[in-house]
């Protein structure tokens, strides 16, 4: 089971749709997010983007991309991120953190909680006026 | 000078506080030795071969006395009472305990400076020309972008978790203090045709064990373009740059195997998607922080007192030519104050001096002083009349050597001494070198070479760019030393070439020696300097002068 993260802590997951359909996305880390574009059908409610360890960072980049490119629906970082890259992965544009019963229980809510105000301090949002980098 | 505003004394705090909780999280097991590693890095503390060193950054290379007093006192206590400034503009602590590294990190906030950045897989510490704001041939002082750029990179989320490091230096005169092409990214301010002021852009350069020169991806970037081209550069690498094998990992790499028309071609698709993120807000920053730069004013007085000096003393005079760079302002002058005394460790100060450097700024510097990245402190601004009274200071102090430029000014890497890398040991060689030529008395007369070297492949002490390069390696549990000629760190950049096989421990000072001899015989006149007497006649009569016996089998 996994647990998924939000800026108000731990929830049970409420995508019900599965990723096997065309409403959803499941990508690896090296996924090219130029190549994406084309496949971002108008029906595409959530994509998912790996993280097989947390220091491979692609999945930021491409999270951010896609949110450039226009994409509205919901992004998911899924995978081995640790609490310390929620703001990162926030301002990039996930809207939540999908991570292992396991990992939860090492590193509990609190630790979450503790960069939920990824809104704030944030350098990028002050070079762009406002708005994080992603917007 | 740059003055925090509260933005940036917030943000620090935060970040020290998630620092200080990040230990707590390591020690209770929240977080895994793996996990911790590459938080402590980009937040500058690496484990080495003895201790935990923290690498803090001198942004671009200024700072004023507090801070300098502020480094000192880190040194005396925390550590064991010295720090070693490195070739790129940070100081590292070799000792500290990782209990002690929050409370160091607050002390460094008081005076506006942290670690940040300064390692791991990240933007690193942005570093500039040393004599920026100063120099005679400056277009722009480069400081202010490249503070911009250490705001941008700071903590920006995408780019925490890269492949591997990402390096920026900047340069805003016509003469390239900064080693512009060994950088991952490097940012010259430039002037196109219509007077306006813009920034070329180069990226792949870097040494390490694959040694390349930096390559022009646009010859003019406007100015509220930058940071958006810069962020097209780094996303586009961060994508597609190799991450099956670290050693291919940099962006020399990426440039290399996709070729820089590809990768322009990329960047300019993502940079049409950043582009209109950035609203002006930067701009404006930018001229707010513009304005943190502007040049002291200086005094005007007479500079009858360093004419005197200049003509009475020998000791003074052959400071006054090696160690004195031209200011912008006539009766100003740039001070090079050497941290190469003769046998001592390259790089290395002590807290007291530290503070005797951070007084003198203080007292005739108008607050000012830069880090070198061939590891020297300087005082960017003096009035020429103050030069005797900084002297005779600076020689009280173990900090009077004469030799900026010269053959005893190395660059050299810790090595064996600290890092848990080296495959040989630099220091003791850097050291020996520059006590034979001092003894020799022949540094003045052989003038401007520069020797650099690494204790291994990884290559920090820049030995691919040095004039004479040197390279320690290991050799079946044995050192060696290999020697490479003709290197140069400057707008001419070139990689040195090897000169054949390597030479063992004690063998490579004679070896350092029978080069310089084969120079002074060849070159044209006493103004023809070793790289250009390199340039000239080729490595032939080095390689006769470093091999004598293969010459010999030969004949
Ligand atoms: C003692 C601890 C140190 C360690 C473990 C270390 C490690 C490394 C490694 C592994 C690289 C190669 C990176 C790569 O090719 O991707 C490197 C490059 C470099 N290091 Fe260090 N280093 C240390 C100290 C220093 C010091 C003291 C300096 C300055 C004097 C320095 C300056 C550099 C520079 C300028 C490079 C760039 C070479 C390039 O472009 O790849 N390092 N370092
Ligand atoms: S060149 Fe090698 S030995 Fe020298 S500091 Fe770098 S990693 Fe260590």
């Amino acid at each position: 089971m996994t647990v998924i993260i939000t800026d108000k802590g731990f929830g049970p997951d409420t995508w019900t749709l599965g990723y096997e359909g065309d409403t959803a996305l499941d990508l690896p880390s090296d996924t090219d997010p130029v190549q994406l574009s084309e496949r971002i059908a108008a029906q595409v409610q959530m994509i998912r983007i790996a993280f097989p360890s947390f220091a491979d960072g692609r999945g930021f980049t491409i999270a951010r991309h896609l949110r450039l490119s226009g994409y509205k629906g919901h992004l998911r970082a899924t995978g081995h991120l640790i609490a310390d890259q929620y703001a990162m992965a926030r301002r990039s544009g996930f809207d939540d953190v999908e991570i292992s019963d396991e990992l939860a229980a090492r590193q509990p809510e609190n630790q979450w909680l503790a960069r939920a105000n990824w809104q704030q301090n944030d350098y990028q949002a002050r070079m762009r006026g406002g708005s994080p980098a992603a917007a | 000078m740059y003055k925090y505003n509260d933005f940036d004394t917030a943000f620090l705090a935060e970040r020290n506080a998630q620092f200080r909780a990040q230990v707590e999280r390591r020690i209770d097991g929240s977080l895994t030795e793996d996990e911790f590693k590459p938080l402590r890095l980009m937040n500058g503390l690496y484990l080495q071969l003895h201790a935990y060193m923290l690498r803090v950054a001198i942004p671009y290379g200024s700072l004023n006395s507090a801070q300098m007093n502020t480094l000192a006192l880190l040194a005396e206590k925390w550590d064991k009472g010295y720090g070693h400034f490195t070739t790129r503009q940070n100081i590292q602590y070799n000792w500290p305990k990782l209990s002690d590294v929050p409370d160091m990190l607050d002390a460094l906030a008081e005076v506006g400076m942290h670690a940040i950045q300064t390692s791991g897989n990240t933007i690193r510490n942005v570093t500039a020309d040393h004599f920026a704001g100063a120099a005679a041939d400056e277009i722009e002082d480069p400081r202010p972008i490249a503070e911009l750029i250490r705001q941008w990179s700071t903590d920006h989320p995408e780019f925490q978790f890269m492949g591997r490091k990402f390096k920026i230096a900047v340069g805003g005169a016509a003469k390239d203090r900064a080693v512009l092409k060994a950088h991952d990214l490097a940012v010259r301010v430039v002037q196109n045709d219509a007077g306006e002021t813009g920034y070329q852009i180069l990226i792949g350069g870097g040494l390490g064990r694959t040694p390349m020169i930096g390559k022009v991806i646009n010859d003019f970037v406007p100015r509220a373009d930058l940071l958006p081209y810069i962020e097209a550069v780094v996303s586009v690498w961060n994508q597609i740059g190799r991450r099956d094998n670290k050693y291919k990992a940099r962006i020399k790499i990426t440039v290399h195997e996709h070729g820089i028309d590809d990768i322009r071609a990329r960047v300019d698709a993502r940079f049409a998607l950043i582009r209109p993120t950035f609203l002006g807000a930067d701009q404006e920053l930018f001229s707010e922080i513009k304005a943190h730069f502007s040049a002291p004013k200086f005094r005007a007085d007479s500079t009858t007192p360093y004419d005197t000096a200049y003509k009475a003393d020998p000791v003074f005079r052959a400071w006054a030519d090696t160690n004195l760079a031209d200011h912008r302002v006539s009766d100003h002058a740039i001070v090079t104050i050497s941290i190469k005394k003769h046998g001592a460790t390259p790089g290395d100060a002590s807290a007291e001096q530290m503070r005797v450097m951070a007084t003198l700024a203080a007292d005739y510097g108008y607050d000012e002083l830069r880090i070198s990245h061939e590891q020297n402190v300087i005082l960017p601004h003096v009035h020429k009349s103050d030069l005797p009274a900084i002297h005779a200071k600076l020689k009280q102090h173990g900090l009077g050597t004469a030799n900026i430029g010269l053959i005893s000014d190395i660059i050299a890497c810790p090595g064996m001494d600290y890092c848990a890398l080296a495959t040989a040991r630099s220091i003791p060689v850097a050291e020996q070198i520059a006590t034979r030529f001092d003894d020799l008395k022949l540094e003045h007369d052989i003038g401007h070479l520069q020797i650099k070297i690494s204790g291994c492949i990884n290559a920090c002490g820049h030995h691919h760019v040095g004039h004479i390069g040197i390279l320690g390696l290991d050799r079946a549990g044995v050192e060696n030393y290999q020697i490479t000629l003709g290197g140069d760190a400057t707008w001419s950049a070139a990689v040195g070439e090897r000169a054949g096989p390597g030479f063992a421990y004690d063998e490579i000072v004679p070896a350092v020696e029978r080069i310089v001899d084969a120079y002074l015989s060849v070159r044209d006149t006493a103004e023809e300097t070793f790289l250009e007497t390199y340039r000239r006649v080729g490595m032939s009569p080095f390689k006769a002068a470093l091999y004598p016996e293969a010459i010999k089998k030969v004949a």
